[in-house]
């Protein structure tokens, strides 16, 4: 996903971490040509994102679903100035979620993305992530909208805090 | 009591402006950034409120040669207030923000926001990193941050605090679509619109 995002000339990664992307924001961090912005909250990635296309440099945010929640007011901006932007959300709150909390917004996210007009894909398989993120990518700096892939939680791998607790 | 008023303030800030990029936040502040003349180079935003100094630190990050200004009120930088921190790690050179603290929300009936009680915003940013942070109640300050936002090393936060007054609206363009290319036009050259 790293050498995806580089090849197709990203120039600001924001993030709030989630494992599942790790490896990944140690990658971008390690890249010189990416300057990568830690958030104090997903929100502040669209206006990010925003500042970053008036001034031409492409975005990508990564964030896992609980943010999609935080950035929905925000994502009017995006909408209505037609600013393209890339969204890596991993998922939780779905396939074998230990963490009921999680649950409510994992299961919203596609739904609240899409009455956003944020263009969903996702990728179930490991194998697949790479190829959806490049995808996404292209259908959103292609056409000036927000494109997200959903990475499944059976992808990520289940945490679980009783499994962590018993070792 | 400050006795500045915004208008004159933002006017001080944005005459004269050389190749200053402007983002305007919600509400009265891009009313005041209209009042003093519509630019191609100021993106007024008319929602996303809480987002107005992170999309400054957007543009600084992705033109490091140019200034940025980031003018807002109280309200919504208050919305916004992990952003002070996001802007406190990345440290932009370019980057102000300067906040028009009336000490209350002007668009919806002028209730009293939380620096009517003491919120010390300023405080905010130089505990968050920022290079600068002032709070402004005298006209004889209004010189010194406008060479800040123009020419000194931030990021510089400035919260001037002024009268409490409805001013005539002005309004800027509101189409995003619009707003975005024309600022982009006027950035980037007429190509802008390839990307």
């Amino acid at each position: 996903m790293h050498q995806a995002l580089s090849r197709l000339g990203f120039g600001v990664i924001g993030y709030v971490p989630d494992a599942g992307h790790k490896r990944l924001i140690e990658l971008c961090h390690g890249d010189a040509r990416l300057r990568t912005v830690v958030l104090s909250t997903e929100e502040e990635g669209i206006g990010l994102a925003t500042g970053a296309w008036l001034g031409g440099a492409k975005t990508a945010l990564l964030m896992q679903s609980s943010g999609v929640g935080n950035i929905v007011n925000a994502l009017g901006v995006v909408r209505e100035c037609r600013i393209p932007l890339l969204l890596v959300v991993t998922m939780r709150g779905e396939y074998g979620e230990f963490n009921p909390w999680q649950v409510p917004m994992g299961q919203a996210t596609p739904e609240v993305l899409r009455a956003m007009g944020v263009l969903v894909q996702r990728a179930d398989t490991a194998d697949e992530v790479a190829v959806q993120v490049d995808a996404a990518a292209r259908i959103a700096f292609g056409g000036y909208a927000a494109a997200a892939v959903l990475i499944s939680q059976r992808v990520i791998g289940i945490k679980s805090f009783q499994e962590q607790a018993a070792q | 009591m400050s006795a500045l008023r915004r208008r004159e303030v933002v006017r001080a800030l944005l005459v004269n402006r050389g190749d200053l990029l402007v983002v305007a936040g919600l509400g009265s502040t891009a009313w005041d950034c209209a009042a003093t003349g519509d630019h191609p180079l100021t993106f007024p935003m008319w929602g996303g409120m809480g987002c107005a100094a992170v999309t400054g630190l957007g543009l600084a990050l992705a033109q490091p040669a140019r200034r940025v200004l980031v003018v807002t009120g109280d309200g919504e930088m208050l919305m916004g207030l992990g952003s002070l921190a996001t802007i406190g790690v990345q440290r932009p050179a370019n980057l102000s923000v300067v906040v028009i603290d009336n000490e209350r929300y002007g668009e919806t009936g002028m209730q009293k926001t939380h620096t009517a009680h003491g919120v010390d915003l300023a405080a905010m940013a130089r505990a968050a990193g920022f290079a600068s942070a002032v709070l402004v109640r005298e006209a004889s300050a209004i010189e010194s941050l406008r060479q800040a936002v123009h020419h000194g090393a931030g990021p510089h936060f400035a919260q001037v605090k002024v009268v409490a007054e409805k001013e005539a609206i002005t309004l800027p363009p509101r189409e995003g679509t619009l707003l975005k290319n024309r600022f982009r036009e006027a950035l980037l050259g007429a190509s802008a619109s390839l990307q």
